[in-house]
């Protein structure tokens, strides 16, 4: 081993540095202001839509009935034995995710990501009542703990604490009826579920929204690793034009005599930054592509009377031409390219095929499972019997009655567990599950032989809408 | 991805190498670490409030007491209470009216299926198919009867056992000391002719006299059985011992004499009877 120890050895472990993110004006800034605020109304909003449904099925356009096991969306009812839809839009999810990551980098993480939309709601509370970037460093390193400072952080945490329990509260909505559950939280009359979820949910988002923030980004999300292995040389990020800004102000060699760059190292990039990074260091890890080191950049060489763009949305290949002399490619190239439109591709075939199955699925729905033990029983006539459960799911709103019938062998005939007739009524919106004998008369085919196929059917006595399933008939096989 | 523009001031390294190599220093969060040290206050604690530390005949019991078992007990008695009203109804409730309400007829069958898969899967099996002597409960052929009613006194009172007074009796005599050889040929044949298995004219003819002077008490004059004896019907296609000659011929000259336990009194509740008897009434055989 080379003797190579410095004097002082260094900690292992890092304290975390505060970040005080400058409040920056521009184009990013605003869009995602409005991504903010659109996020968090369909958030708040959803769950007190209204949908009229009728009697005895809940009046909440969003709703996730766990106790009746139904998933409500507007127009759309879905049932446990549907979950395939829930599948479809995760891969519809997944696909899109991988779709905007390769032509966008981590534009999941700067804009959308919950994680950095309520940090920037709670930054914005925090700039209201503490102010901007130097007021709270000032205040940060304020030892004295004196009337205004416990005033200021009380105030700010005290409201977070009002935002996160409101995102809490808001969530448990989308469970139960919402003006019935908020009266029921109000006179302590909901469930501890609902309240420790609240607590919970409360606890997280004050926690990871206040005081975590980038830690969660930098330390505990796997996203951001995962999109690395995403992005190409085409991808657009948030890059530094260095062969334009160096040598940056101040800057050893500019001392030297150097022809200084566009770069003034004024920091208001690094200023603004959500996460404490310096863009001029080139793309890092900690980087979530939010843009407002963009906006901070773009002012400041407006006002210097310089080209904007010295911190840009850029690519790899962009900045290989640039340095080369040559004009970058237009966004739209590195946007549309057989990567982004396979994706889009993959990404609408199971949009396609989820609406198509949405709007063809029947509204009776049956499974037959035939009863194995035993597989058949000979009746004192020496017929012989099999039994199925069959499940009728009734997806109307209104009670319906349904024939049951038999084909594939006329001999086989179908009798009713607990009814002498061939059909029975199912309840609305409910499932029923009933016992169905067929039976083989002593000397017919289907009684002497291993296994008939047969086919069982069901008919809507009004309007004849039919469904049918498949399966055997075990005979005695001697 | 892209290239560093800027090269960051080298990072600080460990001052470890090796050949050459360098390792850098990527420090750790102390937040971090914070966590580790909380987990293993977090062990400590579990380790003192819940059971632990395995000892030679069961583990520490912690302080919290905390038991699997007792959590059950407590689960086992909170469904009991649950479930109180809807039994008392279903042991007060009109027998032959159940199968018309719909929420009891449910309960019924599922908590009678539990009380079968229990009790009675043993001999019966667990899908109700019966063996050898203990009967499908899935067929149209009842000893005993296969009403609701009939089907409830049986659970509760059993058959030929000594601890209920009301079980159903019957006794049927071996014939190997009352008949001759010769007429016990003869009646196994008729017997078997009556299920439609063709048997040697005399013999069948011969027989009918011996089955009429001898069995037709019990099993009828058309062999069709009697339920208030238990005398199994001889025409159908259905037997409980096996229908070749030299069982039909066993049974004759032995006679059987199965038994069944009564689940009334101690071993289950009227509710649990009701349910049984409602859940092995519409496997398919119920009256």
């Amino acid at each position: 081993m080379a003797d190579s120890q410095p004097d002082t050895p260094q900690s292992l472990y890092a304290a975390r540095e505060p970040v005080f993110p400058k409040k920056v004006y521009g184009k990013f800034r605003n869009l995602k202001w409005v991504i903010m605020i659109v996020a968090l109304g369909i958030y708040y909003v959803t769950p007190w839509i209204r949908w009229d449904r009728g009697p005895s099925l809940p009046d909440q356009a969003v709703l996730l009935d766990l106790a009746e096991r139904r998933f409500f969306f507007f127009w759309i009812e879905i049932w446990p034995h549907e979950f395939y839809f829930v599948a479809g839009l995760l891969v519809m999810a997944g696909l899109g995710l991988f779709l905007f990551t390769s032509a966008l980098g981590r534009v999941w993480c700067g804009y959308a990501c919950p994680q950095t939309v309520w940090t920037d709601l709670f930054i914005l509370v925090e700039r209201w009542i503490e102010g901007d970037r130097n007021a709270r460093l000032r205040l940060h390193r304020q030892k004295k703990l004196d009337v205004r400072k416990v005033r200021l952080r009380l105030t700010k945490w005290i409201t977070w604490l009002l935002i996160a329990a409101a995102t809490g509260g808001a969530w448990v909505f989308y469970f139960t009826d919402a003006p019935t559950l908020l009266v029921d939280l109000f006179t302590l009359n909901a469930h501890p579920i609902a309240y420790t979820t609240i607590a919970v949910l409360t606890g997280t988002t004050f926690f990871f929204g206040g005081f975590a923030r980038e830690q969660i980004c930098i330390y505990a999300c796997p996203w951001p690793r995962i999109q690395a292995a995403m992005m190409d040389e085409d991808t657009l990020t948030v890059g530094y034009r260095e062969w334009r800004g160096e040598p940056r102000k101040n800057s050893e060699a500019v001392k030297q005599g150097a022809e200084q760059g566009d770069c003034i190292d004024c920091m208001a990039c690094v200023n603004v930054c959500p996460v404490g990074i310096d863009i001029r260091d080139g793309q890092q890890l900690e980087c979530i592509t939010c843009a407002l080191c963009i906006d901070a950049c773009d002012d400041i060489m407006e006002k210097i009377g310089k080209p904007r763009g010295l911190i840009d949305y850029m690519a790899f290949t962009d900045e290989v031409n640039e340095r080369g002399g040559k004009a970058p490619k237009p966004i739209w190239k590195h946007i549309f390219r057989p990567r982004t439109i396979l994706y889009t591709a993959l990404w609408s075939l199971v949009g396609v095929g989820l609406v198509v199955a949405l709007f063809i699925r029947s509204d009776i729905d049956m499974t037959v499972a035939p009863v194995r033990n035993p597989t058949f029983v000979t009746l004192s006539d020496g017929s012989i019997r099999n039994t199925y459960e069959v499940r009728l799911r009734n997806k109307h709103h209104e009670a319906r009655r349904f024939n049951l019938a038999v084909t594939g062998d006329p001999a086989v005939r179908l009798q009713l567990e607990g009814t002498p007739y061939s059909s029975i009524t199912v309840p609305a919106d409910e499932m029923r599950l009933q016992r169905v004998y067929l039976i083989a008369p002593p000397g017919a085919e289907a009684a002497r032989d291993e296994r008939t196929d047969v086919r069982l059917w069901i008919e809507d006595t009004l309007n004849g809408e039919r469904a049918y399933k498949d399966t055997v008939f075990n005979g005695k096989d001697n | 991805m892209a290239k560093k523009p800027i090269k960051k001031q080298d990072p600080d390294t460990t001052g470890h190498e090796w050949d050459g190599i360098q390792e850098y220093n990527n420090p750790l969060p102390r937040w971090w670490l914070w966590t580790f040290y909380a987990c293993i206050v977090w062990a400590l604690w579990y380790v003192i409030a819940y059971p632990a530390w395995p000892l030679i005949n069961e583990a520490t019991a912690g302080y919290k007491g905390w038991s699997t078992r007792a959590n059950i007990a407590v689960e086992l008695a909170e469904a009991e209470a649950a479930n109180a009203e809807i039994n008392a109804r279903l042991a007060s409730a009109d027998l032959t009216a159940i199968a018309d309400d719909a929420e009891l007829q449910g309960y019924a069958t599922s908590a009678g299926a539990a009380v079968y898969k229990t009790w009675c899967a043993q001999c019966h099996g667990s899908g109700a198919a019966g063996a050898k002597g203990y009967p499908n409960l899935q067929d149209d052929a009842w000893l005993w009867g296969g009403t609701i009613e009939d089907i409830h006194y049986t659970v509760a009172h059993g058959i030929r056992n000594e601890e209920d007074a009301d079980a159903r009796y019957s006794e049927m005599p071996a014939f190997g000391d009352i008949l001759e050889p010769a007429q016990i040929e003869e009646v196994v044949n008729y017997v078997m002719s009556l299920s439609g298995d063709p048997q040697d004219a005399s013999l069948v003819a011969a027989g009918e006299t011996v089955f009429m002077d001898n069995c037709a008490a019990c099993h009828g004059e058309q062999a069709q059985g009697d339920i208030y004896q238990g005398a199994p019907n001889l025409s159908d296609a259905i037997w409980l011992y096996g229908g070749d000659y030299e069982t039909v011929k066993h049974t004759v000259v032995n006679a059987r004499y199965g038994v069944m336990p009564p689940m009334g009194g101690a071993e289950l509740s009227e509710a649990e009877i009701r349910a049984v008897a409602l859940y092995v009434h519409q496997l398919g055989g119920g009256e």
